[in-house]
């Protein structure tokens, strides 16, 4: 357990509400969930949700700290707003549900394994190293993440596609020796470390 | 009658009708069988120059006229000829709308409207033009029961009209259970916030006022007489009666909260930081921070447990929901964010929110962003202690959990201040001696609570319950209008309801007051037949004395003298006619509607021989629903059968048995009697008048049986306004049913 994790926990004690309108994205519409239960309805998803939207809104009221951000539910969330979309009250359910998914990313409180999540983080190291995705390596990063075995079982799956792309000059071997970077690799490199402090102050100030 | 009859027919062309029927043999029915002295054609009859050929008759010295056109509820304005009797043949929706316009068919076309016409003309022979009784008077004094807020209310409305009021109100002091709150709901948009009650000014409009009398500490000892003519007995505590008349009455004795001591899970009775949501007002009035009562410690987390008691078959809780309650959590919830601090915790737990209302979801929404918690929880224990701890199980979350708080306000419903229930006395007089069923009455009536009109009416003190106590007559067709003309209910006395309803209320009742006193003036019916001037009478050498009308009689209208015999208040009757229903003896009738009015319409009706294949089928419809969906199945083009002959009445209630045994005499081969929904959803214009009916009708078995008649050929249906396509089937279905049993043989 992170010590962010510790001292939110400590300062927010018994009211999670709270906690999630300080911190989380568009946290302060979750209070005015009228527990409807549209957005659960509305969910393409729905039914993989160990909690639908609504029941994590009551869970947030009720305190349930650990379970929320435990949970794998809102890692779920494929963005096709569908729930912001109806949603009577006008809650951010789309929003929350990522700004809830990121904050448990922060505390370290994510479920271990859990795939969004792994693939949200290959995707971000892959983008980090040059300014752009490297799409061969960003696949086969994907295809081995579970072992080399089933990396080889997914690369075979998707050999005609690889082959294909290739022949329509959609995708280089070459891409998997160097790779090029956008032009200002290390100006863009600065802006993200700023960014990366700017939030890191956020959380601290946070805490506090 | 001294004065001189004379009848005239008129008979419009316009609409169709020329074309559809041969109007000059229309013209010879009504002046050969209808004995009309003079028959007039009109293209148009109800365009300004039919009307005026109308009128130059009148003026002429007609004194009874039948109009052939459309239904009577059709072109009211124009056909409105008050200084004559009148009678209206419906050949449009009643005859050409729901034929067929063929060859084949033209004959029993013209047969139908010929018989409408020979019936409308006889049904204006027996009839004389209403007058009012004299026994009118106009008194324009209003008296109102209670003097909370909807007391109040009535009588500012009721003022403001212009018309005199007196309130009297038990207690020693003007403004009822509002008095004692903090705030009320808000009434005004953004619907963010409570709002001042508004009571203090409401008492001081109220005694500023020239036209208000109040009587406080008083009751009403005595209410005899009816609209326009009350005469009511005002006791003071100290023993000082008052006697005053009165034009007519709004009775606003308001609630009382549900006692939730019984309910022990609450533990309402051992820990004074359990308290009634109606208690809670009082601490937040008290002023300051709202403190607990058992310690004085300022709160800083309250539960509001909702729907205590409510909505619940189990015995000693309300089977209904007072509505308002979850609006109330919701305002004394921001009390606490308010009095307390946005720190201080109110968590409501409901299952049910229920915020009606045009404030009710921005009120709901305001509570939720003042950070207000909703919980969907139902409460199984509150367990008292310096900190309480109330159980609940989450059922969102479909768990056991607590939570704790230093008050718990508990939402407890709210009970009708009410008289007892006459019913309930006139059944425990008419109950056998010695029987269980009499127990039970005799039981029930001891814990009934006190009189508060001590009405001298023949069927007992006050105003009859509807249901679970709450006096009025119908709570969505008919508010206010109880069951007792010219005595309105408002407020919570008449179902469970907020302060903004409430005032709404009073306004309504107020203007009904005002209606019925008008209308008693004139010696005309306040409601639903407004501006009626016939009234029911009864030959006293013929009457029995059996007492059926003053029993039978829905509004109580009628009392009884020393003999026995029926006294009729003119200004009490709604003029349904179910006194005339009911009387065996025939001798009660109106001037316009009476047993010889529809007796006559069936007996003129054309009845041709067993051998004809013409059957005939006598339609009694309600003039409420019945009829109405009738015609509006002629505007809608749906056939009904050509054998059908149609007479509208009052109410089913106004049906003698005597029409039914004759025109069963007389060689019909069906009749079906068109009634409304009976019952505890009924919607009788008329209260009881169809269910009264049905049980006449059930009688009439033995009538068919001595005739050696089949039970088929009287059928007795519920027909609701809409049953537009149900009730032509109806008659369809009795003329296949005659197709299939054959003719009667009592033709003639």
């Amino acid at each position: 357990m992170s010590d962010l994790n510790t001292a939110m926990a400590a300062k927010y004690r018994a009211n999670f509400l709270k906690e999630v309108e300080a911190v989380v994205e568009e946290g302060e519409t979750v209070k005015m969930c009228m527990q409807c239960g549209v957005c659960a309805g509305s969910c393409p998803l729905g039914k993989h949700w160990a909690h639908p939207p609504q029941e994590i809104f009551m869970m947030i009221r009720a305190g349930k700290r650990d379970e929320v951000l435990k949970s794998d539910s809102m890692w779920m969330c494929t963005s096709c707003y569908n729930c912001i979309v109806r949603c009577p009250r006008g809650v951010q359910i789309t929003h929350v549900m990522h700004g809830l998914a990121y904050y448990a990313k922060r505390l370290g409180v994510v479920p271990e394994g859990q795939p969004t999540q792994q693939v949200s983080q290959l995707f971000w190291d892959n983008l980090m190293k040059g300014g752009r995705v490297n799409e061969l390596k960003l696949g086969l990063s994907i295809y081995f993440k579970d072992g080399f075995g089933d990396g080889i079982k997914n690369a075979m799956a998707n050999q005609k596609l690889g082959m294909n792309m290739m022949k329509a000059g959609r995708m280089s071997p070459m891409e998997f020796l160097s790779g090029h970077t956008i032009k200002d690799n290390a100006g863009f490199q600065k802006i993200i470390k700023k960014a990366q402090e700017i939030e890191d102050a956020k959380f601290d100030g946070a805490a506090k | 009658m001294a004065e001189e009859k004379k009848f005239v027919g008129f008979i419009c062309t316009g609409c169709g009708i020329g074309e559809r029927l041969d109007a000059g043999q229309l013209e010879t029915t009504a002046k050969r069988d209808g004995k009309m002295q003079d028959v007039k054609q009109h293209e148009m009859l109800c365009n300004a120059e039919g009307v005026k050929m109308i009128q130059d008759e009148i003026g002429g010295g007609a004194t009874h006229i039948m109009i052939a056109a459309c239904s009577r509820r059709a072109k009211v304005e124009a056909f409105n000829f008050t200084e004559v009797a009148m009678t209206r043949a419906n050949l449009r929706e009643g005859v050409i709308w729901v034929r067929p316009d063929t060859d084949e068919n033209r004959e029993t076309t013209q047969e139908m409207a010929d018989d409408y016409i020979r019936m409308a003309c006889a049904e204006a022979r027996f009839m004389t033009k209403p007058t009012p009784s004299g026994e009118q008077e106009l008194n324009k004094h209003i008296l109102v029961v209670g003097g909370g807020v909807t007391g109040m209310t009535a009588a500012l409305e009721a003022s403001a009209a212009g018309y005199p009021v007196t309130i009297v109100e038990k207690s020693g002091a003007l403004g009822g259970n509002a008095a004692n709150w903090y705030k009320s709901i808000p009434s005004r948009a953004p619907y963010a916030e409570p709002q001042d009650t508004g009571i203090e000014g409401m008492i001081e409009l109220v005694n500023n006022n020239d036209r208000i009398t109040v009587h406080l500490n008083s009751t009403l000892a005595s209410t005899d007489g009816a609209p326009g003519r009350f005469k009511a007995t005002i006791a003071e505590e100290s023993g000082a009666t008052t006697e005053a008349e009165f034009g007519a009455i709004v009775q606003a004795t308001g609630y009382k909260p549900y006692d939730p001591s019984e309910l022990t899970q609450y533990h309402y009775k051992d820990s004074p930081d359990v308290v009634t949501n109606w208690e809670f007002e009082a601490l937040a009035k008290a002023g300051g921070p709202i403190k607990r009562p058992s310690d004085g410690k300022e709160v800083k987390a309250v539960a509001f447990v909702q729907n205590v008691g409510q909505t619940s078959k189990d015995s000693g809780k309300l089977p209904y929901h007072s509505g308002a309650g979850d609006l109330i959590a919701i305002k004394q919830a921001m009390y606490c964010k308010a009095l307390n601090g946005a720190d201080c915790d109110a968590t409501i737990l409901f299952n049910n929110l229920r915020t009606p209302g045009a404030a009710g979801e921005d009120f709901y929404r305001s509570a939720q962003e003042k950070m207000i918690t909703f919980s969907k929880g139902d409460v199984s224990e509150v367990v008292p202690g310096g900190e309480l701890e109330v159980k609940f199980k989450d059922l969102i979350l479909n768990e056991d959990t607590a939570m704790k708080a230093d008050l718990v306000v508990l939402d407890v419903g709210m009970m009708p201040n009410s008289g007892p229930d006459p019913y309930a006395q006139l059944a425990f007089e008419e109950a056998e001696e010695g029987s269980e069923e009499k127990e039970t009455l005799r039981q029930a009536l001891e814990v009934a609570p006190p009189s508060i009109l001590n009405l001298k009416y023949r069927q007992g003190t006050d105003l009859p319950h509807l249901r679970h106590g709450f006096n009025d007559s119908h709570f969505i067709c008919f508010p206010y209008e109880t069951r007792r003309t010219g005595i309105y209910a408002a407020g919570p006395v008449r179902r469970p309801m907020d302060m903004r309803q409430a005032q709404d209320d009073a306004a309504g009742a107020a203007m009904k007051a005002i209606q019925a006193a008008e209308n008693a003036g004139k010696g005309m019916a306040a409601h639903p037949r407004a501006g009626d001037l016939s009234y029911p009478s009864f030959r006293k050498e013929g009457c029995t004395q059996c007492k059926r009308c003053t029993v039978e009689c829905p509004f109580g209208a009628i009392n009884e003298d020393e003999q026995g015999y029926p006294v009729y208040n003119e200004a009490r009757c709604r003029r349904c006619g179910t006194c005339m229903g009911a009387c065996p003896v025939r001798v009660i009738s109106f001037e316009n509607y009476s047993i010889d009015t529809v007796g006559q319409q069936l007996k003129n009706v054309d009845m041709p021989d067993e051998f004809s294949e013409k059957p005939r089928i006598l339609v009694l419809a309600c003039e409420n629903d019945a009829y109405p969906a009738l015609d509006q199945a002629g505007m809608s083009g749906i056939e009904i059968n050509p054998w059908a002959r149609v007479i509208p009445v009052r109410c089913l209630g106004s049906v003698s048995l005597s029409w039914i045994t004759d025109s069963l005499n007389s060689g019909y081969d069906g009749i079906v009697l068109m009634g409304c929904q009976k019952g505890d959803d009924y919607q009788c214009h008329f209260v009881r008048g169809s269910a009264m009916a049905h049980e006449r009708m059930s009688k009439v078995g033995d009538t068919l049986q001595s005739l050696n008649l089949e039970p088929e050929r009287v059928e007795v249906y519920e027909v609701a306004i809409t049953d537009v396509e149900r009730a032509p089937k109806l008659i369809n279905d009795m003329a296949e049913t005659v197709e299939k049993i054959g003719m009667s043989p009592f033709k003639f």
